[in-house]
């Protein structure tokens, strides 16, 4: 008979997109809080050079 | 700032299907294993985390030669995308392995050598980033970097080879098992369309998350240098 292991199945996959969701929430973090650094550091450059 | 090339946004979209296609096609298209029952359709995307963590090693060891041979920093801005999209492939892959063995093996880990070639390879490439933060000259990180990833690389085949090479209860899907393998399945036809559009669609998703990886590395170079000439 075939045992029943769906539930490790399940705990599988629910981690595999937990663990993407984590790391590509990461990235877009990243990216926007660089995003808004260079954009501070760029409007004082500016305004130095004023 | 560089705008997203169109380009990217397709492959965006292109990831995002082929990682709902194969996720079809591995929890309902292929059929139930008679012996382990639903948790084998863990492997499909077990084997293809792994193959997509080994592909951005090696990757990384590439780009760690092109940087030894042209000293240009936009290698190491590649080398750094691809050890870290692999560290997170492979730590999922080693995850979902673990998570397959429980109810298979009867334990979570074991130390056979797959699995531990697997966990070394991820210490390896974890200690890289640890090393890294602590050399300040771009260079010199850059350089340390190169070197540290060529020689890292050798454990991807080493860990590849793990399961042909020694006695281990890991099974060998593709090619000839250890008589002490435990796990192991023939592959039907539906099978191996889940398998091998598994490992397609994760080849997609990587190339996907690596350009998204070298664009916040570029952007990253961009903020440090703007850093260095708010200082002077």
């Amino acid at each position: 008979m075939t045992p029943d292991t769906s539930a490790y199945m399940i705990g599988g996959y629910v981690f595999f997109f937990i663990a993407m969701g984590i790391y590509l929430i990461s990235l877009a973090l990243r990216w926007r809080n660089l995003k808004e650094e260079l954009k501070i550091l760029r409007s004082e450059e500016k305004k130095e050079q004023l | 700032m560089e705008r997203k090339p169109a380009l990217l946004t397709v492959l965006d979209v292109v990831a995002i299907l082929v990682l709902l296609i194969a996720a079809y096609l591995a929890l309902i298209y292929a059929p139930t294993e008679a012996v382990m029952g639903a948790v084998q359709r863990v492997f499909y995307f077990h084997v293809a985390t792994a193959w997509v963590g080994m592909l951005g090693f090696l990757a990384a060891g590439f780009a760690g030669v092109m940087y030894l041979v042209r000293h240009d920093l936009k290698w190491d801005t590649i080398e750094v995308a691809a050890v870290e999209i692999s560290l997170v492939f492979f730590f999922i892959a080693i995850a979902l392995g673990s998570i397959w063995a429980r109810p298979v093996w009867n334990t979570w880990w074991t130390w056979d050598p797959r699995l531990t070639t697997a966990a070394v390879t991820e210490l390896v490439y974890l200690a890289y980033f640890m090393l890294r933060q602590g050399i300040e000259d771009p260079e010199r990180r850059a350089r340390f970097g190169a070197v540290y990833t060529l020689v890292g690389a050798v454990s991807v085949p080493i860990t590849f080879m793990a399961i042909r090479l020694f006695r281990t209860i890991h099974p060998v899907v593709i090619g000839t098992p250890s008589a002490a393998a435990q796990g192991g399945f023939a592959m039907s036809s539906s099978m191996k369309v889940a398998f091998f559009f598994a490992l397609f669609a994760f080849t997609i998703i990587f190339i996907d998350l690596f350009w998204h990886r070298i664009r916040l590395g570029r952007l990253a170079n961009q903020v440090e240098q703007a850093r260095l000439q708010a200082q002077f």
